[in-house]
């Protein structure tokens, strides 16, 4: 059986299934939306190089197409096997595995590469941010959103005087049960800030961090750039809440820790850098597959170093933001990489 | 305000038989209000509320001060339980809010720790030879008046709406912050957007304002009062709040907790004599109530038998929005129609336009 099925159509799951396909074997993508292109279809330009989403996404989108790569549109998987047993080697050995999708449908597979991606952490549930209370805080998915919509506005459709982000909004927060580093939310802040200025030059942007953790090429660069060039403000320390002004402008408190003061400012718009946390579906699938778990609930691969798409599971890998949260590069990397681990464990099982 | 999160923060709330634990302070400060509670709660409602005279203080300003061990205040609060115990009652409704953030933390306490539990149950049987079952339900009485909001609202005999505009009152609500703020699951609505007294607001037809300094401390906070030197940082963070909420013309202050409805009423009356402030849209002070007024108000009680002639800031101004008729001859009057005193004159309860004309001659 050449069959392969890959769980999400997003950049990791698009990525591993063309290069499924190149290697001769035959790619199913089970995606439960009604599109392709997972998370990245939100996006408006890719930090740091501000590259439009849209055209790596294009890229992607053809590259699937032109690979003739099987598509099942809203469709969930249900669970690795329908009898319920675990799968093992054996079951590996005897034709593969059994997926059970949504429908009742049952497709079987030589190997399985979950690439189910994140979730995007609810800003409600800090509440003290007021989201969804106060119609002038955002989050930077809104933001995303509103750029790719033509432009960023106010709820009455008016230009921000003052913005203010707020970096680490469900990430390394033990008060909503997401101690981990969402890792992209830094750079993600300063890239909205830095086009903010371009939208409103006349503008006061304000940045509040924890850390601001510039982990990749080009990021710290674009950092520098962002106070130097696009005279964005950042502020150490945590917004500790948000509240209404008469005029409705939004109110924040934080404490200034490099001065060691305690602040009050009025804002136009906040706008929350929410953080990625587990998909809903991780819990599930792991259960299910007898596939372990990190803490922070996201799945846990085999190894950290040598194994990172593999799952410790016979002919189940990974790929993407499933294991933890990572950048759109990242997540193409290890589709490509978790389809190399395929095709080497499909040539040793028919050795 | 879009407060629909507060839903998500629902609390079991027994419907009746409930063991009542009075505030210490509240009896000084607002003595009619827990009266009321229990008129309210028996009379209009017809539950049935056991007022004990047995129990004492939970120790909770002690403890809070940093004067009163732990295990002394386990033991106290334990003694509280064996009291409720032994009179029949599995539910307990508190008075304060100080009280009710304690209660909840023990229990939290002796939840995590059961050795805690054991503890206090030792020192509880050497000391006093009572045994005690946990309480089932643990209420603030606040949340009592809020679970019969929609009850009480029937029995109405006024709203809280302007009687000449039929406006909606512009009420500020401020919540005690150990009501949920210890641990949001315990309060109607959460830590941040509390809902227990704007849920009551909203039945019975005012508006609540919601302002910048909404979640900020009423200026009371233990240590900031108790000692003597830090008093300043009091007065100053109730004139944070004044200031905060006084662009919204409030109509009136309510609030849940003991030394809210205090120091928010009795440091307006020293800002006004210290720096000649007034916070009301008419240059006087903002009338605050607790929530028990605020409901009696709304049954058609008198407010001078409610002990409304205590408040330091007068609350006539919110009588006379609301249409109550009261008898302005009978407000320093006692129970047996013996005068009680009468106040002296404060810049506080004086329109802004009296003291000009002092001024001036």
């Amino acid at each position: 059986m050449k069959r392969v099925i890959v769980i999400g159509g997003g950049p990791a799951g698009m990525q591993a299934a063309v290069a499924l396909k190149a290697a001769g074997l035959e790619p199913v993508i089970v995606e439960r939306s009604d599109a392709l292109g997972g998370k990245l279809r939100d996006w408006h330009n890719l930090f740091p190089s501000a590259t439009p989403a849209r055209e790596v996404l294009d890229g992607l989108r053809k590259a699937v197409e032109m690979a003739r790569v099987e598509v099942l549109l809203h469709t969930e998987v249900e669970g690795l096997t329908p009898d319920g047993s675990k799968p093992s080697v054996e079951v590996a050995l005897a034709g593969g595995h059994a997926v059970q999708l949504s429908g009742g449908r049952k497709l079987e597979a030589a190997a399985v590469v979950v690439a189910s991606g994140f979730d995007v952490f609810d800003a409600s549930l800090k509440e003290e941010y007021g989201y969804r209370i106060y119609d002038n805080v955002f989050t930077t998915v809104d933001v995303e959103r509103m750029l790719n919509e033509g432009g960023v506005a106010l709820a009455d459709g008016s230009a921000p005087r003052r913005v203010a982000f707020v970096h680490c909004v469900g990430s390394r927060d033990e008060k909503v049960n997401q101690k981990h580093c969402s890792k992209v939310c830094c750079v993600t802040a300063v890239k909205q800030a830095m086009e903010m200025r371009a939208l409103f030059p006349e503008a006061d942007i304000y940045n509040f961090y924890m850390d601001i953790r510039m982990f990749g090429p080009g990021y710290e660069e674009l950092y520098q750039r962002a106070q130097q060039e696009s005279r964005v403000n950042f502020i150490r320390g945590r917004v500790s809440e948000a509240s209404p002004t008469i005029d409705g402008r939004i109110q924040i408190k934080a404490e200034d820790t490099l001065v060691g003061r305690p602040m009050k400012m009025s804002v136009d718009m906040l706008v929350l850098a929410v953080g990625m946390k587990a998909g809903s579906s991780c819990e599930k699938f792991a259960r299910t597959a007898d596939a372990a778990l990190s803490p922070n609930g996201f799945l846990a691969p085999a190894d950290l170093f040598s194994g990172c798409v593999a799952s410790g599971v016979p002919g189940v890998f990974y790929a993407g933001a499933a294991t933890a949260p990572k950048t759109i590069g990242e997540s193409l990397a290890e589709g490509s990489m978790a389809a190399c681990w395929v095709v080497e464990y499909l040539d040793t099982l028919a050795k | 305000m879009k407060r629909s999160s507060w839903k998500e923060y629902q609390k079991e709330i027994a419907d009746d038989r409930y063991y009542y634990a009075r505030s210490c302070i509240r009896q000084n400060f607002f003595p009619g209000s827990e009266t009321t509670f229990l008129r309210i709660m028996r009379e209009a409602l017809g539950k049935d509320i056991f007022d004990d005279p047995r129990h004492t203080s939970c120790t909770g300003i002690g403890y809070h001060s940093d004067i009163v061990p732990l295990d002394t205040t386990m033991a106290v609060v334990a003694r509280q339980f064996a009291l409720a115990t032994e009179a029949g009652y599995e539910n307990i409704a508190v008075s304060c809010i100080t009280s009710f953030g304690l209660y909840t933390e023990i229990l939290e306490t002796w939840h995590e720790f059961p050795e805690t539990e054991a503890r206090a149950r030792e020192n509880l049987f050497k000391a006093t030879g009572r045994e005690f079952v946990i309480p089932k339900n643990i209420a603030h009485t606040s949340d009592l008046v809020f679970h019969n909001r929609e009850k009480i609202e029937e029995l109405a005999v006024r709203r809280l709406v302007d009687a000449r505009t039929g406006e909606p009152l512009r009420i500020v609500e401020h919540i005690g912050c150990h009501y949920a703020k210890i641990f949001p699951k315990s309060g109607i609505g959460g830590s941040e957007f509390p809902y227990v007294l704007a849920g009551m607001v909203e039945q019975w037809g005012g508006s609540v304002v919601d302002y910048p300094e909404r979640r900020h401390c009423c200026g009371f906070g233990f240590r900031n009062y108790l000692v003597q030197a830090n008093r300043g940082f009091s007065i100053a963070n109730s004139r944070k709040k004044l200031e905060s909420m006084a662009p919204y013309k409030p109509d009136m202050i309510v609030a849940n907790c003991p030394g809210c409805a205090m120091f928010l009423d009795k440091w307006q009356y020293a800002l006004a004599e210290m720096e000649n402030s007034t916070y009301g849209a008419d240059g006087r002070g903002i009338p605050v109530l607790t929530y028990e007024e605020m409901a009696g108000l709304v049954l058609g009680y008198d407010p001078w038998e409610m002990g409304m002639q205590m408040h330091q800031v007068d609350v006539e101004p919110v009588l006379e929005r609301l249409g109550v008729k009261y008898d302005p001859a009978a407000k320093f009057l006692g129970r047996a129609g013996k005068y009680i005193g009468a106040p002296g004159e404060a810049a506080v309860n004086s329109f802004s336009g009296d003291r000009i004309y002092r001024i001036r001659q």
